[in-house]
């Protein structure tokens, strides 16, 4: 019994690590993104948006193909792996994190975007005439006003990348504690027929979506209370 | 705190569908209205001063300093200036006070010289209550006052106004216009004040810009520029003159204040008020008449010798003529619209002495405070 605990915590956990890794990342990554996004009036923004936004409609196994070509001994992913001895990124915790951030990265960006468009140039120019340099508006207007959006992204963030399934099957494979996430040990029971187990996983899973859920609805419901 | 050497606007460029090409210049101390039509540009010129909107062309010099010359160009958050929206935009994320002390503490940081005092504001604008509260819990006009008060804070060299009363209802106004003044009355601070309504021009400025079409079309102290005969404000059906009166004393058994102009004295319905105080009074052109000799029964009361200066027809019925107060005609001017019947029938004529006549009634205050 302690070995089938161990034997399906470790996959809740690592997916729990893999997830707050991105989730972070893309926190980083995505909101001076969005923020561009959002204010830029370059003509070509829409077209960056586009390649942001291309993991919705991609196969998750076309998106896993390219990751892995890019991660593997003759991608950028090999030559960045050579610089510790090592030979490839793809089938790592590293690489993994990788390709989640860039599969997750539209449901992060497309939320913080919208928060920052919501509420216009007004209070971007009231700081302005109030002597707030732009990082300084940035910081105390701007963040602040778009809370709701960048809540809401880093669950959405977070929730799929704990879903994801294709692309850590094309890029991750199987390797327990460093890439046997939660999808990959619910397929591999019920392929062995291990069904206790598999149930176990996918209804704490089920759980987890509600949870979700609920807690985004509360807080837009929140958002909506505040701005009223 | 006052812009001494005053504030002087050039802006050429393209803004949308016209040209612009503004050019004016404003005191240094009291209110500068930028009057004229919707969409004739008033709120670009702000934009301009404050930052906000860039003309290739232009310059703005505010006092000593040049905020645009080009190639230089300071960015709006290098610009000492207080900006109240038409809208109050106060950060929903902030409470009262915390509005209030954003620009003040950047201010302090900045290095300015903190001249106008929180508590102070606070006071002027009775915001001691609210400080503590959310924006979503404030009326239009709390909240407009707010944003006002949070302008001032920021320590500017010139504060510019956007049409602040505009988005709110009639109540909402006349809670604010009296601040409005006593800000006017107690801070030195030059304000640009941008306006379609005549009223409020009437009562906080002192010196008015028309602006028409993307172009100032004048520029001058307010009495100047109401009483023009060649600008287009006396052809208005509400046109009229704001003078600069002292008080000169109070007739207790009627309620009446005497109020001295230059070449003349009115009596205004008023509550009391100490001899030697400055006021405004504003007469509207429809509200004078023309005598020939002076009217022995009449219940109007105020009959003031003076002399026609010009005359200019409106229409096929009616002309405006301008009058000098005073048997010489030097005094403050005066505005009347009369019939080219009435004109006819008198026979009056540019340089003639005739007198004007101004019910009292018409001259109270809108309001007895």
């Amino acid at each position: 019994m302690e070995s089938l605990s161990s034997e399906i915590w470790q996959p809740v956990l690592l997916t729990i690590e893999l997830a707050g890794l991105t989730t972070l990342l893309l926190l980083l990554l995505g909101t001076p993104l969005a923020w561009w996004l959002a204010r830029s009036t370059a003509w070509w923004k829409e077209g960056v948006a586009a390649v942001v936004a291309m993991p919705l409609v991609l196969p998750p196994t076309v998106l896993g193909f390219y990751l892995l070509l890019a991660l593997g001994p003759n991608g950028p992913g090999g030559w960045i792996a050579s610089l510790w001895g090592g030979r490839t990124l793809a089938f790592t915790f590293g690489g993994l994190v990788i390709g989640s951030v860039f599969y997750s990265m539209p449901f992060v960006v497309q939320p913080i975007r919208n928060a920052f468009e919501a509420f216009g140039e007004r209070p971007l120019e009231v700081a302005a005439t109030l002597r707030a340099s732009p990082l300084d508006t940035f910081r105390t207007v701007a963040l602040p006003l778009a809370r709701p959006g960048l809540l809401t992204a880093a669950v959405l963030g977070f929730a799929h990348t704990v879903g994801e399934f294709g692309v850590v099957l094309m890029i991750g494979g199987n390797l327990p504690g460093s890439t046997k996430v939660i999808s990959i040990a619910i397929y591999d029971y019920v392929e062995t027929l291990q069904w206790a187990k598999a149930h176990a996983i996918s209804f704490g899973m089920v759980v987890f979506a509600f949870a979700v859920i609920l807690a985004m609805t509360l807080i837009e419901r929140k958002a909506r209370g505040a701005r009223a | 705190m006052s812009a001494e050497g005053g504030i002087h606007c050039r802006l050429e460029g393209r803004v949308g569908s016209f040209a612009f090409d503004v050019d004016f210049s404003a005191p240094g101390s009291g209110v500068t209205a930028l009057f004229g039509p919707s969409g004739c540009g008033k709120t670009t010129v702000l934009r301009a001063i404050a930052g906000l909107h860039r003309f290739e062309r232009g310059r703005i010099v505010v006092g000593p300093h040049a905020w645009q010359d080009a190639p230089r160009f300071t960015p709006p958050h290098r610009r000492p200036v207080g900006y109240v929206f038409q809208e109050a935009s106060l950060f929903p994320h902030l409470t009262v006070r915390g509005n209030l002390s954003f620009g003040f503490e950047r201010a302090r940081k900045a290095g300015a010289a903190t001249a106008i005092a929180f508590d102070d504001v606070v006071d002027l604008l009775g915001l001691q209550a609210l400080l503590e509260r959310s924006p979503a819990a404030l009326s239009g006009g709390e909240r407009q006052r707010v944003a006002i008060g949070r302008a001032l804070l920021s320590q500017p060299a010139l504060l510019l106004m956007d049409e602040p009363l505009s988005a709110l209802d009639r109540l909402a106004k006349d809670e604010i216009l009296p601040f409005l003044e006593r800000l006017h009355a107690t801070m030195a601070l030059p304000i640009l004040y941008v306006t379609h309504d005549l009223a409020e021009v009437e009562r906080l400025a002192d010196h008015l810009v028309l602006m028409e079409q993307g172009r100032a079309v004048a520029s001058g102290p307010l009495a100047a520029i109401q009483s023009d005969p060649a600008l287009p404000l006396v052809a208005r059906r509400d046109a009229a003159v704001s003078l600069e009166a002292m008080t000169a004393g109070y007739d207790e058994q009627y309620g009446l204040l005497w109020l001295d102009v230059k070449g003349g004295r009115f009596s205004v319905p008023s509550t009391p008020a100490p001899p030697g105080q400055a006021q405004r009074i504003t007469v509207h052109a429809a509200d004078v008449s023309l005598a020939l000799r002076r009217p022995d029964a009449s219940t109007i009361s105020n009959v003031l010798p003076s002399r026609i200066v010009e005359a200019r027809p409106l229409n096929r019925q009616e002309l405006v003529v301008l009058l000098g107060l005073g048997e010489d005609g030097e005094g403050d001017r005066l505005l009347a619209r009369v019939t080219r019947r009435s004109w006819d029938l008198l026979a009056l004529a540019t340089g003639q002495q005739v007198f004007a006549q101004v019910k009292s009634v018409a001259l109270a205050p809108t309001r007895f405070e």
